[in-house]
């Protein structure tokens, strides 16, 4: 029972992610009839937003060691600390959350540039010159980030107040053994939390409602005088932010390294063809589902059953499902169907 | 592609001719461009067998795989193990590896191509993901896992033992009845295999079936009306595609007998997407270029490095030579892929034909231009009279 409970946690919080970008996807999708590759790039480059805000707040300088006192010793210490003391401290230990703020602006920046001066050229070109192109611009993303980065991971601390783990299982009457990272469980809010963000502010403000109209049929919208075009841009921006806040909070799960976008692009892709291609319950439903499935099937007792599982369940799952109901779990007729 | 004119024999006859010609002068001409070595030759030939392979399902059916990369993994991993057990002769390594792709590619195609357009792309990037993360974990035992499957000494090699070859001190190397799988007589061999599956592609592109393949291309729907059912056709395209690949995956195995999973990750399928769009997808000797190049800069470009970078510029004052070498050290070496990356993009969006649209583009400016200044000449007597 407590395993269980705590692998749907753990399923949760991984579904979390996938349904975050997966999200995104199927906007730009649904919006511009966009397939982009590029987005699982967009993902790793907001992780290292919140790298580059670490970098930035932790410039050092060397000083004195008071410490030391029989010789002249030398550490270095951060310059927030030098100025600030503890306060200092306090904001390098919240570097993460902090990043968000520089991260909302700095993705919705390079989405809409991203769309301006790629995507927008490749509206009428074939699916498969979309695919195409935003994988060479994915390549291109992750050298740049390699270049500047290097090649290696660079974990990123949560602040100390939630390094530790929950007794979640005294909440839930399991138990006092039963314990879970506060971390993932800040992480699982923030997913639940920005996703239904994403779909207020499509369902309950004029502009989402209009950004809707135009998913469902573009040209009446434009025939009506407004200027879709520049809507999708937004949404092209928004989903960027999307995809990057969930690069940042991601952060203290896993150290970013300059080709996660890549690991989590393709699953991020079944993800959104299990939901079925331009449906956004869909892609946020197939999103835990397939968190979930991937992290019970990582238990041992169910990898003594079937060896290996752990590894393809999301992929056969993926094959099933395309065989059985070919437009995916929520899928419209007459999306992506020619 | 709409201007397909249908060659006669005789002229195709010239074509492979012409091919060999250059494929087998290789090393002579290509000394200039300090490509000569037999490492890289063998890299053209093998990736170009890929490449002309995944155009045979790419170029002519317009499907797009992104999981091509399984077949060449199955196809070294096939021929590393024949290696072991049978004999170190390439001929049964050849064979069990491109038969084997052939029937692992039947069983992905049976499920992927019952959906199309970017379902299908999905479909067979699952399936390569799904092939390479089991090569990684539970079939550790036939892959051997991280370390990647090698050769050993205390390997079965059966026919090989009745043959009466016995294995010395070193360990024994790939080879075709005693004519070794690596230097020149191994580039002599991938050059005779990959002239002979050329040959073959030729005739696919030039048949009735390959016309099928276009029409699936260029309309399935009509296809289907005027009688055809597309599936088979499609299938068979896929397996020969995939045989190609397990043929190429063999290749290398015969010229390192060392095979690993990393050959099948999906970045190693977005490769020959790359080679082939670079070169020219549904074009004949698109793929075979652009396998080429790709290789060529990728060997040129990964060479390259800060120092050599530095003399380079030396002759430059020193605060600009160090920036231009810095700056350029992002494009060279470790940092080759951005350059590829850049380069797709631009032909992508420049020039979706790849290098092949752009040599007719030049050789219609050209010849436009040499007509034009024809018809000027003629013109001009023409005025002066008047």
């Amino acid at each position: 029972m407590d395993a269980i409970f705590l692998q749907i946690l753990n399923g949760l919080d991984k579904g979390g992610a996938y349904a975050l970008i997966a999200l995104g996807l199927t906007l730009v999708f649904g919006t511009l009839g966009v397939v982009n590759f590029a987005h699982g790039a967009i993902f790793m480059m907001g992780a290292f937003c919140a790298v580059t805000v670490e970098k930035i707040l932790t410039l050092s300088v060397r000083v004195k060691d008071e410490s030391v006192t029989f010789f002249d010793a030398y550490k270095e210490t951060p310059y927030l600390e030098v100025w600030f003391g503890d306060t200092g401290a306090a904001i390098i230990d919240w570097s993460v959350p902090l990043s968000i703020i520089l991260a909302i602006p700095v993705m919705l920046l390079i989405g809409i540039v991203m769309e301006r001066s790629l995507i927008r050229y490749f509206y009428k070109r074939p699916h498969a010159d979309q695919i195409l192109v935003t994988f060479g611009l994915a390549i291109v993303l992750q050298e740049l980030v390699k270049a500047f980065f290097g090649a290696n991971p660079i974990p990123q601390g949560a602040p100390d107040v939630v390094a530790g783990s929950a007794a979640i299982g005294a909440v839930f009457g399991l138990g006092e053994a039963v314990v879970y990272p506060w971390w993932r469980l800040i992480y699982l809010a923030f997913s639940l939390v920005t996703i239904g963000l994403v779909f207020s502010f499509l369902h309950f403000t004029t502009y989402g409602m209009v950004v809707r109209a135009g998913m469902a049929d573009r040209e009446t919208v434009e025939l009506l005088g407004i200027n879709i075009e520049r809507r999708f841009t937004i949404v092209f921006g928004m989903a960027a932010v999307v995809a990057g806040l969930a690069g940042v909070m991601y952060t203290p799960v896993l150290p970013p390294d300059y080709h996660l976008g890549m690991d989590f692009l393709v699953l991020s892709f079944v993800v959104v063809v299990v939901g079925g291609m331009g449906s956004l319950p869909g892609a946020v439903l197939a999103g835990f589902l397939l968190g979930i499935l991937q992290s019970f099937s990582s238990m041992t007792e169910v990898k003594d059953i079937f060896p290996g599982i752990d590894q393809v369940i999301i992929y056969l799952v993926a094959v099933v499902i395309l065989l059985t109901r070919p437009r995916g779990l929520m899928g419209r007729r007459g999306v992506m169907e020619s | 592609m709409t201007h397909t004119k249908i060659a006669s024999p005789k002229q195709d006859i010239l074509y492979m001719a012409i091919l060999s010609a250059v494929v087998l002068t290789m090393p002579i001409w290509l000394q200039p461009f300090g490509a000569a070595y037999p490492d890289l030759m063998q890299k053209f030939m093998i990736f170009g067998i890929f490449a002309i392979g995944y155009n045979i399902l790419f170029g002519l059916t317009g499907y797009l795989s992104f999981g091509h990369a399984a077949f060449l993994g199955v196809g070294s991993y096939t021929a590393v193990w024949s290696f072991k057990l049978l004999s170190m002769n390439v001929i049964p390594a050849l064979i069990f590896g491109t038969v084997l792709s052939g029937l692992f590619a039947l069983a992905i195609g049976f499920v992927s191509l019952r959906r199309s357009g970017i379902y299908f792309s999905i479909l067979t990037l699952a399936f390569a993901q799904m092939s390479y993360n089991l090569a990684y974990s539970v079939l550790t035992p036939i892959t051997n896992g991280e370390t990647g499957l090698q050769l050993t000494q205390g390997d079965a090699r059966v026919l090989d033992r009745m043959a009466g070859i016995q294995a010395d001190a070193s360990l024994p190397t790939p080879n075709l009845f005693g004519i070794e799988g690596i230097g020149y007589s191994g580039f002599y061999i991938c050059a005779a295999l990959m002239l002979i599956s050329f040959f073959i592609y030729l005739r696919i592109f030039r048949s009735p079936f390959g016309l099928k393949l276009r029409a699936i291309k260029s309309n399935q729907n009509r296809m289907g009306y005027t009688g055809y059912n597309t599936r088979p056709y499609l299938m068979t395209a896929f397996v020969i595609s995939g045989m190609y690949a397990g043929l190429a995956g063999s290749l290398l195995a015969v010229t390192d007998p060392l095979a690993g999973a990393e050959r099948m990750q999906w970045t190693a399928s977005g490769e020959v997407v790359l080679i082939t769009i670079l070169g020219g997808v549904g074009t004949l000797i698109g793929p075979l270029l652009g396998a080429g190049i790709i290789k060529y800069f990728e060997n040129i470009l990964s060479a390259f490095n800060d120092s050599v970078l530095q003399n380079a510029f030396s002759f430059l004052p020193d605060w600009l030579a160090h920036g231009l070498a810095s700056v350029l050290g992002l494009f060279v070496g470790d940092g080759w892929h951005l350059t590829l990356g850049l380069v797709f993009m631009l032909i992508v969006i420049f020039l979706p034909g790849g290098i092949m649209e752009g040599i007719s583009r030049l050789w219609r400016l050209v010849s436009s231009s040499a007509s034009s200044t024809d018809d000027k000449e003629k013109e001009q007597p023409s005025t002066k009279e008047a």
